[in-house]
């Protein structure tokens, strides 16, 4: 660690700019993070109310209705089964279309079939699953038609998909830039001890004691960096809804996403450290 | 304790630096390597340090093969083969001390061991006066020896020395000549490379290995 630190001391500007530089291609990371999880956490919103209604005929027994109803909470793909009879529709339609509300009080008759609405667990909200269920739905004799926003369910799928591969391409660009970073920096503190290098592999120093400062610097250049955007994005995401977005309440990451992403960039730092280090110290001892 | 066995180096670009060498050295031995600059001296010295390693044939350092020695096995072996340059390669911003005390701390000496060995070190090269002297302030032949006092700190049985005095006016390789000759004394094997001829001429008595065009064409013990 005093190694390490002696790195720091003899090139603080360098070490400054690299831990800056790290941090900074490290905060675009942490902002695309939390827009990421904010529309992850809205769009899984929108995913868990999508649902697959299927509407009775008025001829259904009461048993049949029973039995299809355990059936289907039995599929693996579905999370809940919810029946709204003839008169609970009713009564939703009085109380939400109010301009039908006269209509309605006024009939003699319920023209409102009775319906079992689906919901889906997490991870199986794909549109291939959705209309499967649909399909079973629909195949009961005394279902009259099965439907879901089909549209709306596929589109959902592509933007999360593409919100995904966006997130991973742009982290994977940025934490390719901090790595590129440190592999430089660490380079070039190596060519500044070239001369103390030289000296410790003709006296016979081990391969690791002369690595192992650079190393650290490496896994501490990455640590720094990886706090600094940590910093820098906790204030960006204090500092900016508040003034230009209009989302009522965006969500911070979860720690386990904050401390993995800090503990990932030190990681490549030591590794970035490793992989330049290994080049510029390794040829005085020739092949291996 | 080195042999070199039928050895060849070739380099990408400028081809064969050595062709067909072989010589033995004795325990405790003293030899000059002689020959004109390009003939391969540097080369012979680097093989046995394993800095580089034969094209073809093999070197042999006590028990350490060219052929099978593992990449983590080279810093031991270079414990035991110390190195002085015909440029001293000392550290500038460090004293002459430190730059002994770097040998030590590096190949992991317990640091309260440092002080006294580096100051044992100094004395046995005649220098334990100018200690907290820096390079710059030091003359060549007092340079040439903190760099064999920093190649003593491994306590080799060998001493490598490419041109040691190549930089230095005639009293000063005459000292630092005379400091190796007492370290063979106390049996440290020693291998000088140098293309002074009236130099090696003067020490008849010396063992002599010559190089030309990358040939051994000449041993006086032979
Ligand atoms: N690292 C190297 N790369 C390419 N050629 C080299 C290298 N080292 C030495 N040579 C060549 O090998 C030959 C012998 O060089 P060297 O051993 O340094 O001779 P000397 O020390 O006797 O002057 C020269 O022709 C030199 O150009
Ligand atoms: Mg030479």
């Amino acid at each position: 660690m005093r190694e390490a630190l002696a790195g720091f001391r003899r090139t603080p500007l360098l070490c400054a700019l690299s831990v800056g530089a790290v941090g900074l291609s490290l905060v675009i990371l942490g902002l695309f993070g939390l827009v990421a999880h904010n529309i992850g956490g809205a769009i899984g919103d929108v995913e868990r109310r999508v649902e697959v209604v299927g509407y009775l005929l008025d001829d259904a027994g009461p048993e049949q209705v029973r039995a299809a109803r355990r059936e289907l909470e039995a599929l693996p793909a579905v999370e809940s089964v919810r029946y709204v009879s003839k008169d609970e529709a009713l009564e939703r339609a009085r109380r939400d279309l109010v301009e039908f509300s006269n209509v309605y009080g006024a009939l003699q008759v319920n023209p409102l079939p009775a319906s079992f609405h689906l919901r889906l667990r997490e991870g199986f909200r794909t549109p291939e699953t959705v209309s499967e269920t649909a399909r079973a739905l629909a195949a009961y004799p005394f279902i009259e038609e099965a439907r879901f926003g089909d549209e709306w369910v596929e589109r959902l799928f592509a933007l999360r998909t593409a919100a995904a591969g966006i997130a991973l391409a742009l982290g994977g660009g940025f934490a390719l830039v901090a790595v590129l970073l440190i592999v430089t920096t660490v380079r070039m503190a190596v060519l500044a001890r070239g001369e103390e290098i030289e000296i410790m592999q003709i006296v016979g120093a081990r391969e690791g004691y002369i690595q192992r400062p650079f190393l650290l610097e490496g896994a501490v250049t990455g640590l720094a960096g990886g706090l600094l955007a940590l910093g820098v994005t906790r204030l960006a995401y204090i500092v900016f809804p508040a003034r230009f977005v209009a989302v009522e309440s965006l969500a911070w990451l979860p720690h386990a996403w904050t401390a993995a992403g800090v503990a990932a960039a030190a990681v490549l730092g030591l590794l970035a450290a490793a992989s330049s280090v290994h080049r510029e110290v390794g040829r005085a001892y020739g092949p291996s | 304790m080195i042999s070199l066995r039928d050895v060849s180096k070739a380099y990408p670009r400028s081809g064969d630096a050595l062709r067909g060498v072989s010589f033995r050295l004795r325990k405790g031995e003293f030899a000059f390597l002689t020959g004109p600059s390009g003939a391969g001296k540097s080369t012979v010295l680097e093989l046995i340090h394993f800095q580089t390693r034969p094209t073809e044939g093999e070197v042999q350092v006590s028990r350490y093969n060219s052929r099978r020695v593992r990449r983590r096995d080279i810093p031991a072996l270079r414990r035991r083969v110390g190195f002085v340059f015909q440029d001293f390669k000392l550290l500038e911003r460090m004293t002459a001390a430190e730059n002994v005390a770097f040998a030590l701390e590096v190949i992991g000496t317990p640091r309260r061991e440092i002080a006294g060995r580096v100051q044992r070190l100094l004395s046995q090269v005649g220098l334990a006066a100018r200690a907290s002297s820096r390079p710059s302030e030091l003359s060549g032949g007092e340079r040439q020896r903190v760099a064999v006092a920093r190649a003593l700190a491994t306590e080799p049985r060998i001493l490598l020395a490419d041109e040691p005095t190549g930089n230095l006016d005639p009293d000063a390789s005459g000292g630092v000549f005379e400091l190796f000759r007492m370290l063979n004394r106390l049996g440290t094997a020693v291998l000088m490379a140098t293309h002074d001829a009236d130099f090696v001429r003067r020490h008849r008595e010396i063992r002599r290995l010559e190089l030309q065009d990358g040939r051994l064409v000449g041993d006086s013990a032979a």
